[in-house]
């Protein structure tokens, strides 16, 4: 792994807030029946994320959507190939997917590469009427042709740069740092932590 | 997290704590991929494991090969009642024959004892031990493992009795070696012809002649099959006596302590180890084994065979 460093905080606690509240919004504008919505969160992350999504919409509308949790390693495309078995973490979707609508949950966009493998996987669980993608931040360099619905900020990076999105269950505080190489060049198998 | 660097699991001697813990939270997660509408994950997508059984077995291969087809491995069956093995090749010969079709796991069931260990010289292969003689049978002691995890939530500090067949047991030998990793105390059960003598010697082993001594102090207990086609052997004079001495009946259970479970790796021969009276009472967690096994199988296959060499 090469070695980062701080850069800049791209986003602060009281942004994410801000930002869970109106991309929750965005998502009952678009889908005012939240009896046919249910979340679905890909770890690690954005399981927390969904969850407080989920929150906010039981705030907002007083109704509690079902929230799934969602681990992609099985599905992803370079498991034979990175040399080391990724720890597959626990997929919990505990209701039907047909004719609902998922709202996908993760914390960062960026080549696209994990939503083509939970698209896969959520297929394998049944027939949703429409599958919808949120993210915390949308970092570009796509290698699918993959786009977000909702997006709680667009930043734009280089490729010797990483975001990292730090939530309070796990990481102790909610903030969104962008972090630069000191030196080398992201090998193939630095940049696969992030997909 | 730690990682996972073995290419073979060859037996639970070989395996650290940390990596057996390893293997139980995978099949953990693993056991949920069998509850869904789609019961397959592409994770062995272009894989192939080839089933070699030098001995018969239904069971654990069919554990072996739902759990590769559930991981979209290609599988091959290979036994030795209906191939050329019954025309006379040698296992060594079998092996280089069928490594020319490049399989990328190998699960193996031999006759000999400890034999797996040279086949590396054969194959390019993972292999994965499904009973070697007797040796060991690493995966039936992980799911009997994880089956005593997920009802005890602990493997520390258990007080695990094995009774039966242990000479002859893999199961008993790869349980013995594994609980003993979790510093939790075994105890085997049995006539004396049924122990060898080395185990008096061997650390974190009782040996005892009496079941109901010590079947009130167990936390878990493994009942071993015995093997029919032994009982006209000299290792105990009738089944009636054994029976009478060592098999789990009614009024045994009701000697144990109240949360201590009995597992089984099947089949059972019912009124022989454990009476049929109290087969309502056992039975439902001998099939949640055979449900575990399938989750421990996958996790082992995923991860040898996902571990780039």
């Amino acid at each position: 792994m090469n070695k980062f460093k701080e850069k800049i905080k791209i986003l602060t606690c009281d942004d994410i807030r801000r930002i869970l509240y109106r991309l929750t919004h965005q998502i009952l504008e678009k889908d005012p029946d939240p009896q046919k919505l249910v979340l679905i969160g890909i770890q690690t992350r954005g399981v927390y994320l969904a969850k407080r999504i989920q929150q906010i919409i039981e705030e907002l509308e007083k109704i509690k959507v079902p929230l799934g949790i969602l681990d992609i390693t099985l599905y992803r495309d370079d498991l034979t190939t990175i040399g080391h078995n990724p720890i597959v973490k626990e997929t919990i979707i505990g209701f039907d997917l047909t004719d609902k609508v998922v709202v996908l949950v993760d914390d960062v966009l960026f080549t696209g590469r994990t939503v083509r493998a939970a698209l896969d996987e959520i297929m394998d669980f049944g027939r949703p009427k429409r599958v919808e993608l949120l993210v915390l931040v949308d970092r570009g360099y796509r290698e699918l042709p993959i786009r977000a619905d909702f997006v709680g900020k667009n930043i734009p990076t280089s490729n010797k740069e990483l975001v990292e999105v730090r939530l309070k269950e796990i990481d102790r505080k909610d903030e969104v740092i962008l972090l630069q190489e000191e030196d080398r060049i992201p090998k193939t198998e630095d940049r696969e932590e992030a997909i | 997290m730690k990682e996972w660097t073995k290419q073979h699991i060859l037996g639970i001697k070989d395996l650290s704590r940390d990596e057996i813990e390893l293997v139980l939270s995978q099949a953990q997660a693993f056991k949920e991929i069998s509850q869904r509408e789609v019961k397959k994950v592409p994770a062995l997508r272009g894989k192939t494991v080839l089933n070699l059984f030098f001995e018969n077995s239904t069971r654990t291969r069919t554990s072996f090969e739902l759990a590769a087809k559930r991981l979209s491995a290609d599988v091959i069956n290979f036994s030795s009642s209906t191939s050329s093995l019954s025309k006379g090749e040698s296992a060594v010969d079998t092996v280089k024959t069928l490594n020319a079709y490049h399989p990328d796991i190998m699960v193996v069931r031999s006759v000999s004892s400890a034999c797996l260990y040279d086949f590396d010289k054969y194959t390019q292969a993972s292999i994965v031990n499904a009973g070697d003689g007797q040796n060991e049978h690493p995966t039936q002691a992980l799911l009997d493992m994880f089956t005593v995890k997920e009802i005890k939530g602990t493997l520390e500090g258990l007080n695990v009795l094995i009774v039966g067949d242990i000479r002859h047991s893999r199961v008993a030998r790869s349980n013995i070696f594994a609980f003993h990793k979790f510093s939790s105390q075994t105890t085997v059960c049995a006539p004396p012809t049924f122990i060898p003598y080395e185990f008096d010697k061997l650390g974190g082993v009782e040996v005892s002649y009496d079941l109901d001594e010590v079947i009130g102090k167990a936390d878990v207990i493994i009942m071993l099959r015995i093997q029919q086609e032994r009982q006209n052997s000299s290792f105990f004079p009738t089944i009636r006596e054994y029976v009478d001495k060592f098999a789990l009946t009614g009024a045994r259970l009701a000697k144990i302590k109240k949360d201590c479970i009995v597992l089984h790796p099947g089949p059972v021969n019912w009124d022989v180890e454990i009476s049929s009276a109290i087969k309502d009472k056992v039975h439902p967690l001998i099939l949640k084994q055979v449900e575990n096994g399938l989750a421990i199988r996958m996790a082992c296959l995923y991860l040898v065979g996902t571990n780039k060499r």
